[in-house]
């Protein structure tokens, strides 16, 4: 269990929990945010996303919703791209450190 | 039967083409018997019973069976959980979804894909590191093991019971309509070959079957997507102009129409969907095999982005048939036209068939036999990982660890898990059969809200927060179950459809529980958390200090690989 209090002491760590669940919990309030948006606009403005784009039948609607598909896709990848580059290193280096 | 044709001409001058067909298909025979999708259906099922042969002989350990050994790469394992997630109920569904109602099926797709990012941040990773076999291992890491056990598996087989007699009874029915076979020997054949794969090759069979489907899937839907935009020279605005010009709802395809009612009942399904995702056994059990969090990590964002792909290629699909089938007569029924004047309504098989015509409108009869051959890998694929999830919640969580409280010889438990997958199997095929003629759209949709309110609530509360005590988590979970089985039982869609109760007499209006049955789960488990004096309490806040530190960084976490 000393190790674990080490471990906790440890400032990579510190740095690591503080990344991630900051970066985590922040992404997770950006997606509820984008999707409960365009479910709101769904049960109280489905007129708007009725409006067409210009003057053909394409309505404002359908890059709307595919942009949600897109951005869900994005913010995966902005996460994944942030924890390979930098808390894959943190950990590496709390494992190097508190070996043994 | 001539003169027929020439009346029903008469009927429907307004649109020629059709009437000239529909004679045709007055004359002809009922479903032929499509050789070329029995030859390539065949050729999967030889391929995938190599691979099950040569998984079997690699499958030794409960690790091996369970996990595929930890040896799978983050790459194959997004294809993987793309392809448990890419069921037969989302191909045919959504874009069937689409072909009826235009935009309201873009609204599901993109519900079924943002629980995805959620998997990513919050659990992923943290499942990997504190897990083995089963999600149960995760929330059971610091809480009393018996009772959260009990809790996780019933909450798995509940979840997994009604995804399983959905997926059985939609397999029926399309085997029925695509081969011509009886609905019984196709629910028996579905059965009967999960049992092989599951019992034979365990999870590494089961993921590759689940590997090479998705990448069939994908490419056939790709195709389908791909041929219907360059009929209208890559250009989705002359697709959406045609389809608006020949389906009955003109322009209202093009935005949201009477799916979604009322705003709360949108919330309700929006949580549903979103929070489902990350309380489906089956798919919580990929994350044990791949070697580390890191690879954890990267399947998440492969899966994700291969399901987004997908669902934008049903959407095109949909809008397709809505262009190519709804006015072709050749895949309508001829006396369901006469009467509604619709060919939206009036196509042969139901709108599930929409992706299904459409793959012999744009690709001819070989065409059609490739896609219907997928449409049954896809089910026998979905409904093994489905099996193997539920055999190893009995095995792993009521067997090794409740009833030999952890102490279980290995090949006893694997032995244990072959049984359940074949009393599983036994079960599915009956209950498919019993379920023929019964309403299931509602399945699916239950199975999604018990996995937000049970499996998930208490999965994501054992991982983040420290004052979660065993007891919290029983009272809980069970709340958060017991409500989303009521709930969707007093719904409209159970309620007035299922159970044939006069229109508008539902107690509950929503049509997904998720909403109240969520928030009564959170509701319960953290009251009772906070209430809780008992000495187990202590012990399960004092343990949370340990799982958070291997949590974040994996020190200690099982390796996957047993020998």
């Amino acid at each position: 269990m000393s190790n674990l209090a080490k471990i906790e002491r440890d400032p990579n760590y510190r740095e690591l929990v503080r990344r991630r669940s900051s970066l985590g919990w922040l992404l997770s309030a950006i997606m509820l945010v984008i999707y409960f948006g365009f479910i709101l606009l769904v049960a109280y403005a489905p007129k708007f996303l009725g409006i067409p784009l210009g003057s053909g039948v394409t309505t404002i609607g359908i890059p709307i919703g595919l942009s949600v598909i897109v951005l869900a896709f994005v913010l995966t990848g902005i996460y994944v791209r942030r924890a390979n580059s930098s808390y894959d290193v943190l950990i590496r280096k709390i494992v190097e450190e508190n070996r043994s | 039967m001539k003169k027929f044709a020439w009346l029903s001409a008469i009927l429907l001058a307004s649109v020629p083409t059709i009437a000239l067909a529909a004679g045709a298909v007055e004359g002809g025979a009922k479903q032929a018997t499509n050789w070329a999708a029995i030859g390539m259906f065949v050729g999967f099922v030889g391929l995938t019973l190599v691979i099950t042969y040569w998984a079997a002989k690699r499958t030794a350990s409960a690790a091996d069976f369970y996990s595929a050994g930890g040896g799978i790469t983050g790459f194959q394992n997004g294809l993987a959980i793309a392809g448990d997630y890419m069921s037969a109920a989302s191909f045919l569904g959504i874009s069937g979804l689409v072909y009826t109602s235009g935009y309201d099926g873009l609204i599901y797709s993109v519900g079924w894909l943002v629980g995805w990012p959620i998997v990513t941040f919050l659990i992923a990773e943290q499942l990997r590191n504190l897990g083995k076999f089963t999600f149960a291992d995760v929330t059971s890491f610091r809480l009393g093991q018996t009772e959260i056990r009990i809790l996780a598996a019933c909450g798995s087989l509940v979840t997994v019971a009604f995804y399983l007699i959905a997926q059985m009874v939609g397999a029926g029915k399309l085997i029925q309509l695509l081969f011509g076979l009886d609905y019984w020997i196709a629910v028996v054949l579905v059965g009967g070959l999960m049992m092989i794969y599951v019992t034979f090759g365990g999870m590494k069979a089961t993921t590759w079957v689940q590997i090479i489907k998705a990448v069939l899937l994908l490419s056939g839907a790709t195709f389908m997507a791909g041929a219907v935009l360059y009929k209208f020279g890559f250009s989705p605005e002359a697709l959406f102009t045609k389809a608006t010009e020949v389906h009955p709802k003109k322009l209202a395809i093009m935005e949201p129409g009477t799916l979604i009612s009322n705003p709360l009942s949108a919330v309700s399904l929006g949580l549903a969907l979103m929070f489902g995702t990350a309380g489906l056994p089956h798919i919580l059990m990929r994350f044990f095999t791949v070697k580390d969090a890191q690879a954890a990590r990267k399947s998440v964002f492969y899966a994700t982005g291969f399901i987004g792909y997908f669902y934008i290629l049903t959407f095109i699909i949909g809008f397709g048939a809505i262009t190519l089938v709804s006015t072709d007569a050749m895949f309508l029924d001829g006396s369901i036209l006469e009467k509604t004047k619709s060919g939206i309504a009036a196509i042969k098989g139901g709108s599930n068939m929409a992706a299904i015509h459409l793959a012999n409108a744009v690709g001819g009869n070989l065409f059609l036999g490739f896609i219907s051959a997928v449409a049954f890998a896809t089910i026998l694929a979905v409904v093994s990982g489905l099996a193997l999830a539920g055999a190893s919640s009995i095995s792993h969580d009521l067997y090794g660890m409740v009833i030999k409280g952890g102490n279980a010889n290995e090949q006893d438990e694997i032995r244990v898990s072959k049984i359940a997958t074949l009393v599983l199997g036994v079960l599915a095929i009956f209950l498919g059969i019993v379920f023929e003629n019964q309403n299931v759209a509602f399945m699916v949709g239950l199975a999604f809200a018990i996995a937000a309110s049970c499996n998930f609530p208490v999965l994501v509360m054992s991982i983040f927060w420290k004052g979660l005590t065993t007891r919290g988590a029983v009272v809980g979970g069970f709340l958060g179950l017991v409500s989303a089985v009521v709930g969707v039982v007093l719904s409209p869609a159970v309620w007035e459809v299922t159970l044939g109760f006069a229109k508008g007499s539902a107690p509950i209006k929503l049509d997904n529980p998720a909403l109240f049955s969520m928030a009564i789960a959170f509701a319960g488990i953290w009251l009772v958390s906070i209430l809780d004096r008992s000495k187990r309490a202590a012990v399960d806040r004092d343990g949370f200090d340990a799982q958070y530190v291997r949590s974040q960084t994996g020190i200690g976490a099982a390796s996957a690989t047993a020998h």
